[in-house]
């Protein structure tokens, strides 16, 4: 009799509960994407927050410091003059990029979040997909006040693609990266290599290798992989070596399938973990990341390939989160060479990816206008000036790298030499997806399964994120 | 398990205090005893009941329709998901790693509650029983101790001790450079859990074992009985009910505790990744918010049975 009751009470709860769920799921943006683009413009009293992952004395904290000591700061003082009160709140992380993202989509689904926020210029397509973010011209309300900006005059059409998705501008891009093999000069004095080594193809890499593996306690190549590090093993790893067989992750619409550049890349990986010159158990760790960064800094890893943030700010020898204190003469640095001699995409001898991030705008914010603004200051020349405060950095704008890079010679070694012949990621949203089935398939091989059973199984997977076999290049 | 948010300890029935009609007795025939009628019963129950629906019937409701959609955390499927019937239900049946997590979910359960805390603990509280009162609140500080410290503090203390470089563990065996968290990622989990989860059945026990009449042991003792037959033969009778309760709560809470994500985040490579912490690598990792409420439907589903089988056999007893 007790359960029959209670059964009813919990029928009649589960009926009212479920006609409270209908039509609930799946944020049905009618109401945001109708809202006053020019609401609050006038408002004397504006309260900003502006998202990153970065945080003072951690991760990335050069940039973070800019924005709370100087960029903040000076855009108050700016909107002073105007008459209007600013405040801006500077909502810093300092997690791990999936962590940081994956934060940000629950807020924004939920309609709240920071009102400026970055994100990695790969996350554009799905944020755009979700509404999470809009165009800037919709959230801006006028066409014409986004597309006169000045700014985007001084920032190439590759780096302009960092911020949009399907041709229309989501954010404004913070500057982009190249990849390159870093190398432990003192470690390769030892090993008898040179102080300018440049490999020409990945048997020159293996076997520089093998002579730094003759060193004791020393893990000689760091290739990332695995699927702790997220996207710095599909950037970090896959990609420039995938670029290096003469395929890319997507051409003419179509993912990497298991095809024969895949298996090429699953080799590599094979060849470097499994004959003692990676360390195939940093791979799996969950911290791996940071801890290649220490063991190259302590002089324990002779060759990993990493982007110039690896130059700014790990092995910086003050700010950095693994200081080298003596980087300048100890860490030197060589182009990615393809496969073989000219096996690289485009024919390439050498090859790299690049990437970057964007600041976009909350659809949802209080204050659209305003919001525009602090974009524009911030991406202005004179601010992305100070943001290098000194140092150097490639930027989003040419105005700016024409003045600043001459003085660092691994930046202007970047920009002169790799972004020529760099690649980027596609801006799609199921780029995710497949990256996350190519670091399962390094973390299958560095676990020892065989390449063969690594790919098909990438294989599989890549099918049902591309949504079906005629998505994917296999053959 | 472990969680801090563990409920409390239902009142038990002891058994051999006998009659089965024991404190619900009032309820057999429900005349209206208080004399409040239908209407203001009603009345009473229904702040509890609010409750209940808006906390617990709700987002089990709310979990069994996201899990018939395939909604996601971003891109299109985040605005306009669609029903997709139960197609999520089929793909976990023919998912290895769904099935990896079970597996490791019951091995989890069977090394770290059933035998690892089950054991553990009654053999403090039997050992504990004659030591003098000073030595056993200390030692039960201590075990209470990793019971309520927070998860994040105590997760990042067993990360330390297992560390690969400069752990805690290795410096004491000697073994520098062993990656414990990922060369044995369950085993580690398993003492983990043991560790942390001991102290509720060592309480559970130790009231318990004050319900074996002292005179049954001390006739054991007479006829030359062996700590083993006491144990089997006038202890364990005694406890049945006790050990079955605590096997339980601690089965639960150990297969939905997600503190292994903490130590390992289920990896490397899936090989310490537990049901929760799959459902999360799912739903937060992969954005697939319908598979993975689908899966936790199914866990919802498995936690149900095995507290089904625990209420039949406790009645079978009675």
């Amino acid at each position: 009799m007790r359960s029959l009751s209670r059964l009813t009470t919990a029928g009649v709860l589960g009926a009212a509960a479920l006609a409270l769920l209908t039509g609930c799921l799946g944020s049905s943006d009618s109401g945001s994407g109708d809202q006053d683009a020019n609401r609050n413009a006038d408002a004397k009293k504006v309260e900003l927050t502006f998202g990153s992952n970065s945080v003072k004395g951690g991760k990335s904290s050069a940039g973070a410091t800019f924005v709370e000591d100087v960029l903040i700061p000076k855009f108050v003082a700016d909107q002073k003059g105007k008459g209007v009160d600013v405040t801006v709140k500077f909502q810093g992380d300092g997690s791990d990029d999936e962590v940081y993202k994956q934060k940000l989509s629950l807020d924004l689904s939920n309609k709240s979040g920071p009102d400026l926020f970055q994100i990695d210029g790969i996350w554009v397509g799905e944020f755009a997909q979700a509404n999470y973010i809009k165009p800037l011209t919709d959230t801006v309300g006028d066409a014409a006040k986004v597309d006169d900006w000045d700014g985007w005059k001084q920032i190439p059409e590759s780096v302009q693609a960092l911020g949009s998705y399907n041709g229309q501008r989501y954010g404004v891009p913070g500057g982009t990266d190249g990849r390159v093999l870093y190398f432990n000069k003192k470690l390769f004095q030892q090993a008898g290599l040179p102080a300018d080594w440049q490999p020409k193809s990945w048997a020159d890499i293996i076997s520089a290798g093998q002579a730094l593996k003759k060193i004791a306690g020393v893990t000689p190549i760091q290739i990332n992989a695995g699927t702790a590090m997220g996207e710095a093993t599909t950037m970090q790893g896959v990609l420039p070596l995938l670029v290096g067989t003469g395929a890319t992750v997507n051409s003419d619409g179509k993912w990497l399938g298991n095809n024969e550049q895949l298996r090429q890349v699953l080799d590599f990986y094979h060849q470097v973990y499994s004959t003692g010159l990676g360390d195939p158990v940093l791979q799996r760790e969950a911290k791996g990341r940071d801890k290649s960064f220490a063991e190259f800094a302590a002089n324990k890893i002779g060759i990993l390939l990493e982007s110039d943030y690896f130059w700014r700010s790990v092995v910086e020898p003050k700010e950095g989160v693994a200081k080298m204190a003596d980087r300048d003469t100890a860490v030197g640095w060589a182009m990615i060479p393809a496969r073989q001699p000219g096996a690289g995409v485009k024919g390439q001898d050498f090859v790299s990816m690049s990437g970057g991030g964007a600041t976009v705008i909350n659809p949802n914010t209080k204050f659209p206008q305003q919001a525009w603004e602090f974009l524009q200051f911030m991406n202005s020349a004179e601010m992305v000036k100070e943001s290098l405060a000194g140092a150097a950095k490639i930027t989003q704008r040419s105005d700016v790298n024409s003045e600043v890079l001459k003085s660092d010679p691994m930046l202007s070694f970047v920009a002169e030499k790799v972004l020529p012949i760099t690649q980027y990621r596609p801006g799609r949203a199921e780029y995710p997806k497949i990256s996350a089935a190519l670091q399962q398939a390094t973390a299958d091989v560095v676990g020892g399964k065989s390449t063969d059973a690594a790919a098909a199984a990438y294989g599989k997977a890549v099918e049902t994120a591309a949504g079906g076999k005629d998505k994917v290049n296999s053959n | 398990m472990t969680s801090a948010s563990a409920p409390p300890v239902p009142a038990e029935p002891v058994p051999g205090r006998g009659s089965g009609r024991r404190s619900g007795g009032g309820r057999g025939p429900a005349r209206d005893v208080a004399g409040l009628g239908v209407g203001r019963a009603l009345g009473f129950v229904a702040p509890a009941m609010l409750l209940i629906g808006a906390f617990l019937i709700f987002p089990a409701l709310w979990t069994i329709y996201i899990g018939v959609t395939n909604y996601r955390l971003t891109g299109v499927e985040a605005v306009s998901p669609s029903i997709v019937g139960l197609s999520n239900y089929t793909k976990a049946l023919n998912d290895a790693l769904f099935h990896n997590a079970l597996w490791l979910t019951l091995l989890f359960v069977l090394g770290s509650a059933i035998i690892g805390q089950n054991v553990l603990g009654f053999t403090l509280a039997w050992v504990m029983r004659r030591t003098r009162p000073a030595v056993r609140r200390t030692v039960e500080a201590f075990v209470l101790l990793a019971w309520i410290l927070p998860s994040t503090v105590v997760a990042y203390l067993w990360v330390a001790f297992y560390d690969r470089d400069g752990g805690t563990l290795n410096s004491l065996l000697g073994t520098p450079g062993t990656a414990w968290l990922i060369d044995y990622p369950m085993a580690c989990l398993v003492v983990f859990n043991t560790w942390r989860g001991t102290a509720f059945s060592m309480m559970l026990y130790s009231s318990a074992l004050q319900a074996v009449p002292p005179s049954q042991l001390e006739s054991a003792r007479m006829v030359g009985a062996s700590g083993w037959q006491t144990l089997r033969d006038v202890v364990f009778p005694h406890i049945r009910g006790h050990v079955l309760t605590n096997t339980l709560l601690i089965s639960l809470w150990t297969a939905n505790d997600f503190s292994p994500f903490l130590l390992t985040k289920g990896g490397p490579n899936h090989e310490s990744e537990t049901v929760p912490v799959y459902i999360y690598n799912v739903a937060l990792q992969g954005g697939e918010l319908g598979y993975s409420s689908a899966i936790s439907f199914l866990l919802l589903i498995a936690n149900l049975l095995v507290s089904l089988v625990y209420l039949r056999l406790l009645r079978r007893r009675s």
